[in-house]
C-alpha cells in the first residue's frame, strides 16, 4: 500500500524525512538562541503595532525564522485586509 | 613532530564515544604509531574495560594531577601493539578533580613521547566536556542517525566553534543501511547537510561490537568486520589519506526506480 501511495503521489512523508524537517527546523532555533514561543509573541505585537495603522488580516501573518549559510533571517509576511471578500459576504 | 590530541566528543551519552576512542587509538597503533587513549570520563570510566585493560590499572588520571605518582606509571600498556598506552581515568573522584589547564599540562607532556592522544569524553557540555577538549589539536563528534544525537552534536559543534577549536570531524555511528532504504533512519547525506562539518567515518551498525565489548577487544582487531574496517579508514582518514567511503548506502534497483517515479511526478 506504501509503494502504491508512493507510486500515486499520495505518500505520507517517511519519518527519515519527518526527522530531517523537525532538525531543521530546531537546530536553527537552536543556533540562534531564540525560542519558537518567541515568534507567536512577536506576532501578535507586531500585528497590533500595524493594526494602529493600517487595516490587516491577522489570520493571515506569518512570522517565519529561517537559517542560510551567510545569513540568518526573520521574516514577516502581513496581507493587508481588502474589502473585495467582505462585500459578497 | 609533537604528538597531536583528538578529542572525541558527542554531547548525547550513548552514541559510541568509547567505543570510537577504543577503535581509533588501537587503528593507529596498527599503523605503526605511538598513541595514548586517554579517558577523561572521571567517575564513570570504562575505557579500560573497552580495550580490556581494566585490571592492569594501578594509578589513573587525578593520582597523577595531584602527584601521587609520575604520569609514565600511571599509563597501562597494552601488548597488543608495540606502542599504545591508556591513561585511565579515576572511578572514585569527580569532573572536578581535573581542569582544563591540568589537561593542557598532561597533554603536552605526552606530545613529547606520542604521535597521538586520543582524548574519550564524557557525555554532556559541562566540566568533563570542557576539561576533554581543553588540549584538543583535532576534535572527532560522533552521533547517531537519529534527532536527539544530532541535534546534542550540534550544540557541541556551536560550541567548539565559538571557542575556535578544530578542525572539527564528523563520524557518524550506528547506521543502518536496510533502515534508511525503508526510509525510516536518517541518512547520512541528510545528517552532514544539517551539521554542516567535515565527514571522516561512517560506522555501519555492527553486532559484533557487542562481543567485542564483552571480551575487551576492540573490533579494529578483527579481520572481517564492517565495522573495524570503518574505524581503519578513520584512522586513515585522520593521518591525510584520501580513503574513498564504502558504499553503504547505495539504494537497490526498486528504491532507484521509486525515485525516479516520484522526481518525474515533482
Amino acid at each position: 500500500m506504501k509503494v502504491l501511495n508512493r507510486l500515486f503521489g499520495r505518500r505520507q512523508p517517511s519519518s527519515s524525512e519527518v526527522a530531517r524537517e523537525r532538525l531543521q527546523f530546531v537546530l536553527s532555533y537552536d543556533r540562534a538562541n531564540i525560542s519558537p514561543g518567541l515568534l507567536d509573541t512577536l506576532k501578535d505585537e507586531i500585528i497590533a503595532v500595524i493594526s494602529r495603522h493600517i487595516s490587516i488580516d491577522p489570520e493571515g501573518v506569518e512570522i517565519t525564522f529561517s537559517e542560510g549559510s551567510r545569513e540568518s533571517r526573520l521574516e514577516a509576511h502581513i496581507p493587508l485586509a481588502t474589502n473585495r471578500g467582505g462585500r459578497k459576504k | 613532530m609533537p604528538g597531536k590530541v583528538v578529542t572525541i566528543t558527542s554531547g548525547k551519552g550513548g552514541v559510541g564515544k568509547t567505543t570510537a576512542t577504543a577503535n581509533l587509538g588501537v587503528a593507529l597503533a596498527m599503523e605503526n604509531l605511538k598513541v595514548v587513549v586517554l579517558d577523561a570520563d572521571i567517575g564513570l570510566r570504562n575505557l579500560d574495560m573497552m580495550m580490556g585493560l581494566e585490571n592492569r590499572i594501578v594509578y589513573d588520571l587525578v593520582d597523577v594531577v595531584e602527584g601521587r605518582c609520575r604520569l609514565r606509571q600511571a599509563m597501562v600498556r597494552d601488548k597488543r601493539l608495540p606502542e599504545l598506552y591508556l591513561l585511565p581515568a579515576a572511578q572514585t573522584r569527580d569532573k572536578t578533580a581535573v581542569s582544563p589547564s591540568n589537561m593542557i599540562d598532561i597533554c603536552n607532556q605526552l606530545r613529547d613521547t606520542t604521535d597521538f592522544i586520543v582524548v574519550d569524553s564524557p557525555a554532556g557540555i559541562e566540566r568533563g566536556f570542557q576539561n576533554a577538549v581543553a588540549a584538543a589539536d583535532e576534535v572527532i563528534i560522533v552521533t547517531n542517525p537519529e534527532v536527539a544525537a544530532v541535534r546534542d552534536a550540534d550544540r557541541v559543534i556551536g560550541l567548539l566553534e565559538a571557542e575556535e577549536k578544530g578542525p572539527i570531524h564528523l563520524v557518524i555511528n550506528r547506521v543502518k543501511p536496510d533502515m534508511v532504504r525503508r526510509g525510516d533512519m536518517l541518512d547520512t547525506s541528510a545528517v552532514i547537510e544539517l551539521l554542516a562539518i567535515d565527514l571522516i567515518g561512517i560506522i555501519p551498525e555492527d553486532e559484533s561490537i557487542v562481543g567485542a565489548a564483552n571480551r575487551g577487544q576492540p573490533i579494529v582487531l578483527s579481520n572481517n568486520s564492517q565495522a573495524g574496517l570503518a574505524f581503519r579508514n578513520i584512522a586513515r582518514r585522520l593521518l591525510g589519506h584520501s580513503v574513498p567511503f564504502a558504499p553503504l548506502e547505495k539504494p537497490g534497483l526498486f528504491q532507484r526506480f521509486i525515485k525516479l517515479v516520484r522526481s518525474e511526478g515533482e
